[in-house]
């Protein structure tokens, strides 16, 4: 099948490639931008592993084909971090609050985490696990990745941060 | 997993992408959220050779009041459909539904319109859209025309759509201000299809339902208008005899497959609970 031109903004720079129409986009992104930070977790929609943030909203890049992404602006965990190296406040808050354990599902839940806050800057506890409901972990038991939401949310709005996790 | 290799399409008009999908014919298949479609690709269960982009068309998108109804486009994203202040208002029901399918991100790009014209039994809304006695607009290669969803489930992903017709709005009466309304649905875990459920919507009058409509998930090869069990509560308090009825009616039209979520017996009993739980809720929103 002949290849197509895709063009795209990621992570705030212009991207583009040639695909197959068939190329999902955690395979562009992956092996053609060699942005490995999204994983390919199960690669049936459920675990979100792989999410990004795609024209502000959160997506599974696996049930996603890169010609559907054509013209979008997408940010990935790359992106996240300030272009000096530090930290965004979620990644900051992963690793102050323990929020992580063998790390794979960390992609994206910060990407996730990333979009609940720009939607609701002070999510309750409830709303973060409903909002957290597509991303599987299976160390953490998720309460350290709770805390490490509201670790955020509370540096975002400069409001004192609770002391870190035992 | 990788899907099959197939020529992408991004028509801008509704017109154009009915010419695309008669010319290409049944290899071709429409593409709106996907979030159905790609897995089954990535599976190869489904290989179409051509996949034609609804993204694009403008005029699929879209919540809006049209008189006694609302209308929305088919590309709407359930999203959308949980964010519309309008349609919390008048059809509460929708956004309860919505927040049960899958999950956030799931969410942001699933469509209204592609759960309900795929045809998979285990999609929330097309039981919602029989409950509410919606009707689905069409277009295809000759014009359009209006699909009652009562008629439009033939079977497990069979559907009233002929070759080349694709569902460009859900046209949904309002029912009236204090109906009552509740989605209850029975799932395993965050993002499963039900192992049963039920929409209800009525009206009290005098502390009796004056209407009811009730339909049903996942316990058929089509979603179920259940028309006996919500017989059994109009004119009743719906007290516990009336929804003992009704909760048979819906155990005796239900007939789900015997899968990882329990056996039929199981299922179908889950049936008329769900309908009980439905019942109880929509009556408390009454008023």
């Amino acid at each position: 099948m002949a290849k197509v031109q895709v063009t795209m903004k990621v992570n705030g720079a212009p991207a583009e490639g040639l695909v197959e129409p068939r190329t999902l986009l955690i395979h562009f992104l992956r092996e053609q931008l060699n942005l490995t930070g999204a994983h390919v977790g199960c690669d049936t929609s459920h675990c979100g592993a792989c999410t990004v943030d795609l024209d502000g909203r959160s997506v599974k890049s696996c049930t996603m084909f890169a010609v559907q992404a054509d013209g979008a602006d997408i940010l990935t965990v790359e992106g996240l971090a300030a272009p000096g190296g530090t930290l965004h406040a979620l990644q900051e808050g992963f690793r102050e609050m323990h929020g992580l354990q063998c790390g794979f599902c960390t992609p994206g839940m910060l990407t996730r985490g990333y979009r609940l806050l720009e939607e609701n800057p002070r999510p309750s506890e409830d709303e973060i696990r409903a909002g957290i409901a597509g991303n599987l972990c299976r160390c953490t038991g998720y309460q350290n990745i709770v805390k490490a939401i509201q670790y955020a949310a509370a540096r975002l709005a400069g409001a004192p941060v609770k002391e870190a996790a035992e | 997993m990788i899907p099959g290799a197939f020529a992408y399409h991004r028509p801008k008009t509704v017109k154009d992408a009915v010419a695309m999908l008669s010319e290409l014919g049944p290899d071709a298949r429409p593409l709106a959220g996907g979030h159905s479609l790609i897995p089954m690709m990535k599976l190869r269960l489904s290989s179409p050779a051509h996949l034609v982009d609804l993204r694009a068309i403008g005029e699929l998108k879209g919540i809006r009041a049209e008189g006694a109804e609302v209308v929305i486009g088919a590309m709407t994203t359930q999203h959308d459909v949980i964010a519309d202040s309008m349609l919390a208002a008048r059809l509460p029901i929708l956004r309860e539904t919505a927040l049960v399918i899958a999950d956030p991100q799931v969410r942001y790009v699933g469509t209204i319109g592609g759960n309900v014209a795929n045809g998979d039994p285990g999609n929330d809304m097309p039981a919602v859209m029989l409950c509410l006695g919606a009707v689905y607009q069409v277009a295809g290669r000759k014009g359009e025309r209006r699909i009652a969803a009562r008629k439009f489930y033939e079977g497990a992903y069979m559907t009233a759509l002929e070759p080349g017709e694709m569902v460009t709005a859900i046209r949904i009466p309002v029912p009236p201000s204090g109906h009552g309304a509740a989605y209850e649905k029975l799932k395993r875990k965050v993002g499963d299809y039900a192992t049963a459920a039920a929409a209800v919507v009525l009206t009290m009058s005098g502390g009796r339902a004056a209407t009811c409509s009730i339909g049903l998930t996942n316990l058929a090869e089509t979603p179920l208008w259940a028309e006996e069990a919500a017989k059994a509560v109009v004119g009743t308090t719906i007290d516990a005899a009336a929804v003992k009825k009704a909760a048979a009616a819906a155990e005796a039209i239900a007939s789900p497959a015997s899968d990882n979520r329990g056996p039929a017996e199981y299922r179908k009993k889950m049936a008329g609970v769900m309908v009980a739980r439905a019942l109880a809720r929509a009556k408390t929103r009454a008023g």
